[in-house]
């Protein structure tokens, strides 16, 4: 996993509320069984007019947000369904990092595990920076995980919380699995302790 | 030892370590696998030369992408196919028991989980799919997971986790006759919102949350991820432990008697806090129709569309103006006004053999109306086969349904049960997102007796005072 440390970035703005995973990138691209090549699925239908053309007014088909790397939205970003092929396809877009002013547990977690960060801001400041973004040509944020902050053009600095496990895990870029592995005598001490508390959970369910 | 809640005992008996900022390394008792979200998992292990840590404690099935029509001719598209195949090749290499697509077992992952009796209480469970909420109806902690923790879970049986919080949703009283599981989990969805259980697990407690089937249960939990919950719990009780006894992988003899006094720990103790608690009452509770495009956009069958321009709120107003000329609604029309053109009962929530006996006997002797599509897709190969051998198959078609093979179906249109744009569907299933059912679909989610009403008259009609 690509690692997290401090980016600046083009911001894009997707001015709604509740936006699922549905809409981030619709099922019939969830046929792949690759994580790659997603990014002609993202916001698929959100993209296109009633004609099947591409949508002018989308912001993700206005030159102006061409390149950005940051997607600024609003409250419950990522809800719906668990589809790790949304933060792929964002991934695969070129945002590093998704701003909003509250995320859906899965959709927040599976970004961890692709390298993205989300960073939840209050409602006020995202708004703000809404109203820049879009008042704004080649409106820009710097984001400094170390320092968990957002700073805008004029030096607005915001702050954001997130678990220290999960920030020093993106911002070393470090393999989660391989982490876990480092704790095999623990997970065999588990087992062998479970294996005699509820012997019915190791049966063989293989048929 | 102080009192403790359901979800607190579960989590704590499954803690392999904890992290200094309590990130905590969770045991996974047991893994579900489909199809699409499972390939790339799969890949992982593969490229890192990692393999299973206990192939035995997952079981896989394909369920979204398999046809509802006779499966002796193959899958028409190559996508899903390739898809499907995918799946048998993994778990031939690694070694994971896989019910295919032309097995009696195979079905809804969230479907077969229970009725094989996998699924047991005071477990962890997880699964590619955000429905996974489903099996918390048995009393265990159930949550869906994206791929990469897939491969997390299959490599090491481990996830690393933050400690959510606890909510209990109390529901006390006696569901009016009709009313069912569906309608409260919908109510429910409506009142706290679709992230007002974000970073919360859900205990539903209270007498008509006891009075419910355990297909009841199911269909309630499984909608807990539609109010932001990764998960929602049951505590188990006589009617769990009937409905594991015999099934084909629940613990058999001495072991299944000692696991059942095994679960007796796993309630809420008396006096154990929850960090928030919701209580809504059953009686107020009227059959539920979604009119927008989240869960949490619904109303009771004798409400109206709302009125964007009573709104005061500009968030809600915007949203609600979006979601009504998506859905092609007039406001303050009444939602018994609103005419379907399909109806689909299926799905994770609403196709297991309770469901379908409901249905069918509201469908005896009636009509689908004309130029109304009806399709019901059972649970599993099992449930249709129960299904055929109760008769309800000749119920459902006598009425002019159509009875098709298991699997997920139109809940998510990855196969060919696709709305075409602009109709609009009566749905058993859990969403009702925009394109959810097929680009430009319209969906309305409601119980299967309130879609059979609907099918026999081609608009929403309360249930209760239908004839």
């Amino acid at each position: 996993m690509q690692a997290f440390t401090t980016m600046t970035g083009l911001v894009a703005p997707l001015d709604r509320v509740n936006v699922d995973t549905d809409q981030i990138i619709p099922k019939q691209f969830l046929k792949t069984i690759k994580r790659t090549g997603l990014r002609e699925g993202l916001f698929y239908d959100w993209r296109k007019q009633k004609d099947g053309s591409q949508d002018p007014a989308f912001f993700l088909n206005q030159p102006r947000f061409q390149g950005a790397t940051i997607l600024l939205t609003r409250d419950n970003f990522g809800c719906g369904s668990s589809r790790e092929h949304a933060p792929w396809a964002l991934l695969d877009q070129g945002f590093r990092c998704v701003i909003a002013s509250s995320f859906a547990d899965i959709f927040y977690n599976n970004c961890f595990q692709n390298g993205i960060l989300p960073i939840e801001l209050k409602p006020d400041e995202v708004l703000v920076m809404m109203k820049d973004v879009l008042a704004t040509p080649g409106y820009q944020l710097t984001v400094d995980l170390g320092n968990q902050t957002v700073t805008t053009p004029n030096g607005t600095i915001c702050r954001f919380d997130i678990d220290p496990f999960r920030k020093d895990c993106l911002y070393r870029g470090l393999d989660a699995i391989g982490l876990t592995l480092q704790h095999e005598a623990a997970i065999a001490t588990y087992e062998t302790r479970r294996k005699a508390e509820a012997p019915w959970l190791f049966a063989d369910l293989r048929t | 030892m102080a009192a403790q809640t359901l979800f607190e005992k579960i989590w704590e008996s499954h803690v392999v370590r904890a992290e200094p900022d309590s990130t905590t390394l969770l045991y996974i008792d047991r893994q579900l696998v489909h199809e699409v979200t499972s390939p790339q998992a799969f890949e992982g292990l593969k490229l890192s030369g990692r393999r299973p840590r206990r192939p035995s404690a997952t079981l896989a099935v394909p369920d979204h992408n398999v046809p509802t029509t006779d499966r002796s001719v193959g899958i028409a598209d190559p996508l899903s196919a390739i898809q499907i195949r995918t799946l048998e090749e993994n778990c031939r290499d690694f070694g994971i028991t896989l019910f295919g697509m032309n097995d009696i077992r195979q079905g809804v992952v969230h479907v077969i989980g229970p009725e094989q009796g996998f699924t047991l209480p005071g477990t962890t469970i997880v699964c590619g799919d955000s429905h996974t909420s489903t099996h918390g109806a048995f009393g265990a902690l159930a949550f869906g997971i994206g791929t990469s923790e897939v491969e997390h879970v299959l490599a090491t049986q481990c996830l690393v986790q933050k400690r959510p919080k606890t909510m209990e949703v109390r529901v006390d009283g006696t569901l009016s006759e009709l009313c069912s599981a569906k309608d409260v989990i919908l109510a429910i969805i409506g009142k706290i919102g679709t992230a007002g259980g974000t970073g919360y697990v859900i205990e539903y407690t209270g007498s008509a949350i006891r009075a419910l089937s355990m297909e009841g249960r199911m269909t309630l939990c499984n909608m807990s991820i539609e109010a932001g919950a990764r998960a929602g719990m049951v505590a188990p009780d006589e009617k769990t432990v009937a409905y594991i006894k015999d099934r084909p992988l629940a613990p058999k003899g001495m072991l299944f008697d000692r696991a059942v006094q095994a679960w007796q720990h796993f309630k809420t103790d008396a006096g154990a806090a929850y960090d928030v608690t919701v209580t809504m009452k059953a009686e107020d509770i009227a059959p539920q129709v979604s009119w927008g495009t989240s869960p949490g956009m619904v109303t009771g069958i004798d409400q109206r569309v709302p009125d964007p321009r009573t709104i005061t709120d500009i968030n809600l107003r915007q949203s609600t103006e979006r979601a009504l000329e998506y859905m092609g609604l007039i406001p303050n029309m009444p939602i018994t006004d609103i005419k379907i053109d399909t109806v689909f009962i299926g799905s994770c929530t609403n196709s297991r053999i309770e469901d379908l006996r409901l249905a069918a006997q509201l469908a005896r002797g009636k009509s689908v109306a004309t130029g109304v599509r009806a399709m019901v897709v059972p649970g599993s190969g099992l449930v249709k086969q129960q299904a055929e051998q109760e008769g309800l198959d000749r119920l459902f078609k006598d009425a002019g349904f159509e009875w098709r093979e298991a699997g997920c179906s139109m809940c998510l249109a990855m196969n060919a049960d696709v709305l075409q744009p602009g109709e609009r569907c009566a749905s058993t299933s859990n969403r009702n997102f925009e394109g959810r059912q097929g680009a430009g679909g319209r969906t309305h989610l409601v119980s299967p007796a309130m879609a059979v009403a609907a099918a026999v008259e081609g608009h929403f009609v309360d249930i209760r005072t239908w004839k």
